[in-house]
């Protein structure tokens, strides 16, 4: 079974929710949307104070070259445009509604029909893609119509489709691909053509074996469709892991998979895809696991965006008595909150919460030049030595040694003996080389 | 016997003999003239190398002040206005002696003003810390308390207060700047050492406004203004939300400090205050 070549890591699965089928969660008296819900430039809202909004209709424009469009998923009246207090406890803009009723835009589709024909072009295609706001489903939340767009000169072979969900606890993608495979598969369909590539490979890892059975049925009737089960190995969901997975190939230091004729998109956002290119139905609600061992029934929501994180986990049964940290993503790639008020956003995947005596680090060690760190980095690379030399303040090395390539997967940090906070100081080192680059080009 | 020791020595003393002539014929063919007061300033600085003028340690503020022949702009901060006379001397310059300066912290968010809301966990860097969150206590404007500060400064002249959690200048501070320099949120300012080395200072940099600033901090700057309404040289300008107060301006009569309602406003080093006069105290004393 196939699987990418160079290090990776197998923590414990802990997939509780996997059999909870998704649930639709009731929409909250008042949302709040972020203005920053993709990479690259916040949006620019569009309403103001008192307007009313309709469910789907577009309350912030994407302008700048990466950027995404943003729609209300309630309807209502905006309360105000204002700062929140963000999942890392800075304050940003955000559209705070209250919600009334429930009503939709006149061309948004909200029967339940399945509606497999495409009649649209590619660029329409990737036209709707930019107007309903898609963005990566996989965390990531780069704005997909970008993605679509093939520079000149280069050419798209593959569309990769990732239905890996690598990190531990993680099923919302597991649970779509179960629950909608028709529908992923016609948004599969809708980016192929958009790309104008003959080729698919959706890529899932084999603890999921429904999962790769119903899609595999599902694709049979597209010959250029191919469902590969992959090895389980940890972070097989990075877009340079999966490619090198599936076809072998190796996206060179500082390039995109594009270079080597490949693009890949998440499980997730071809669902999107096929919603809003078929259906009228811009990115507004979103599937997210809410687990981990404070969390009494481990489920998988259908949540509208802005929802406030807390109602989602009332909902799955935590004990704030005993939570010890809520992570936004799974243990692995996934960020602390800084409070549970925070909104959900388009990237959130899931919603970790661990108990107190889960939560905390352990302590830390000197290095003892083991070298695990080295054997599991997925990119090659030398995390004691990048977390050293950012430690010291020697960025010029770190930027020799190719920091700039770290995915953040976490790998070393995980397997690390001594417990050494080697991706925080990493994670230092990346910033203060992309601050040096910057200033150089000016 | 004889002959082998004879034999060494007189290999060893012609070695030594042509290496010498060797060295002198380059040394001069290959010499550098250097201007001696180059040497003679940099034996009157005071070697730290800290880089609190400017330039890459002392020998170049040496270089540079003989290289432009003018004093303007230069100061060392370390050495202060002595310093600064010594080599005013050398080049034969009037010197304008600068006022010395003292790092002053800007932030007042100990663990009983701006209780902690979250723990953190990562590296002690407050660089990690500041661009991964806004911080314990949720203040994003307020000192982090990691000591990325302590770590910079050359003249240990900056520790971190385990009770308060925020950082403290002592007397040995130079001004050297590096301090400010390492800051990631910008909270250390060099400021005058004043009059009998009393200061006045906002203890604040947020520029929330006044509720969003007061929900983390109870002795945030809210930008009420009253500190300017009552000012009688308009030292203090409000930005942002927030006040500042010029020290080329302040005449230290700590009307400010009265009025603030969050107590944002530090004095340092003034003696106590007798309650019944304290209205009648000449300004500027």
């Amino acid at each position: 079974m196939k699987t990418f070549a160079i290090g990776g890591v197998h923590p414990q699965e802990n997939k509780f929710s996997a059999s909870s089928p998704t649930e639709v969660l009731p929409i909250p008296a008042k949302v709040f949307i972020p203005l920053s819900q993709s990479l690259g430039v916040p949006s620019k809202p569009l309403v103001k104070k008192g307007d009313e909004v309709k469910i789907g209709q577009m309350i912030a424009a994407g302008e700048a070259l990466i950027s995404s469009n943003l729609h209300s998923p309630v309807s209502g009246k905006v309360e105000k445009v204002d700062d929140y207090i963000d999942a890392s406890g800075y304050r940003r803009p955000a559209i705070f509604i209250t919600v009334e009723g429930e009503e939709w835009m006149p061309e948004i589709d909200t029967s339940p029909d399945f509606i497999g024909e495409i009649t649209l072009e590619g660029p329409a295609i990737i036209q709707k893609i930019k107007e309903m706001g898609i963005v990566g489903m996989g965390g990531a939340t780069f704005p997909t119509h970008v993605k679509l767009m093939i520079p000149p000169g280069k050419k798209a072979e593959y569309l990769i489709i990732n239905g890996v969900e690598c990190e531990p606890y993680l099923t919302s993608d597991h649970r779509l691909m179960l629950e909608k495979p028709a529908e992923i598969i016609t948004g599969i369909r809708l980016l192929m053509k958009a790309l104008g590539v003959e080729k698919a490979i959706i890529g899932i890892e084999n603890n999921k074996p429904d999962a790769i059975e119903l899609l595999s049925k599902t694709a049979a009737d597209y010959p250029g469709i191919e469902v590969v089960p992959l090895k389980v190995k940890y972070p097989q969901g990075g877009e340079k892991q999966l490619i090198a997975a599936l076809t072998g190939r190796e996206v060179p230091s500082g390039k995109l998979p594009i270079e080597v004729g490949c693009v890949v998109q998440n499980v997730g956002t071809a669902f999107a895809v096929y919603e809003a290119v078929q259906k009228n139905k811009p990115l507004i609600e979103r599937i997210v696991t809410v687990t981990g061992s404070n969390i009494s029934q481990p489920s998988n929501f259908l949540v509208r965006i802005g929802t406030p994180i807390i109602t989602l986990l009332e909902k799955a049964g935590w004990n704030p008595e005993k939570a010890g940290k809520i992570i936004n993503g799974g243990p692995m790639m996934g960020k602390a909150l800084f409070s549970p008020e925070v909104p959900l956003v388009k990237g959130t995947s899931g919603i970790l919460v661990l108990n107190r005596d889960e939560a905390y680090r352990e302590k830390t060690e000197p290095c003892i030049r083991c070298a695990k760190c080295i054997s599991v980095c997925p990119m090659g690379l030398q995390p004691y030595l990048l977390a050293r030399v950012s430690e010291i303040g020697r960025f010029d090395i770190a930027e020799n040694e190719y920091i700039l390539d770290c995915i953040e997967c976490g790998s070393c940090q995980y397997t690390c003996p001594s417990a050494r906070p080697l991706l925080d100081h990493i994670r230092l080192g990346k910033y203060k080389v992309n601050q040096i680059i910057r200033s150089r080009k000016n | 016997m004889n002959a082998t020791i004879l034999f060494s020595v007189i290999t060893l003393v012609s070695i030594g003999i042509l290496s010498a002539g060797i060295l002198y014929v380059v040394a001069q063919k290959f010499y550098v003239a250097e201007d001696p007061r180059i040497e003679i300033i940099s034996e009157v600085l005071p070697q730290a190398n800290c880089g609190g003028c400017g330039y890459a340690g002392c020998k170049n503020f040496a270089e540079s002040i003989v290289s432009s022949g003018t004093l303007e702009g230069f100061n060392c901060p370390v050495g202060g206005a002595e310093v600064m006379k010594k080599i005013g001397e050398i080049m034969g310059l009037e010197v304008k002696i600068a006022e010395p300066m003292i790092a002053v912290v800007r932030c007042n968010g100990t663990h009983a003003h701006a209780p902690s809301k979250i723990s953190y966990q990562g590296v002690d860097s407050c660089l990690f810390a500041h661009i991964t969150f806004s911080g314990e206590g949720g203040c994003p404007y307020g000192c982090l308390g990691l000591g990325d500060c302590v770590k910079s400064c050359q003249f240990d002249a900056i520790h971190i207060n385990p009770e308060t959690g925020l950082p403290e200048v002592n007397d040995k501070c130079t001004a050297c700047g590096a301090c400010v320099k390492a800051c990631p949120r910008g909270i250390i300012e060099l400021r005058p050492r004043g009059k009998k080395d009393r200061r006045i200072f906002v203890s604040c940099i947020n520029k929330e406004k006044g509720a969003a600033a007061k929900k983390n901090c109870e002795v945030a700057c809210i930008g009420c203004g009253k500190c300017v309404q009552v000012c009688p040289f308009e030292a203090i300008k409000l930005e942002n939300n927030l006040a500042y107060i010029d020290p080329q301006k302040c005449k230290l009569c700590r009307k400010c400090v009265e009025v603030c309602p969050t107590n944002a406003i530090h004095e340092i080093n003034f003696p106590p205050r007798k309650p019944a006069q304290a209205e009648a105290t000449e300004a500027g004393a």
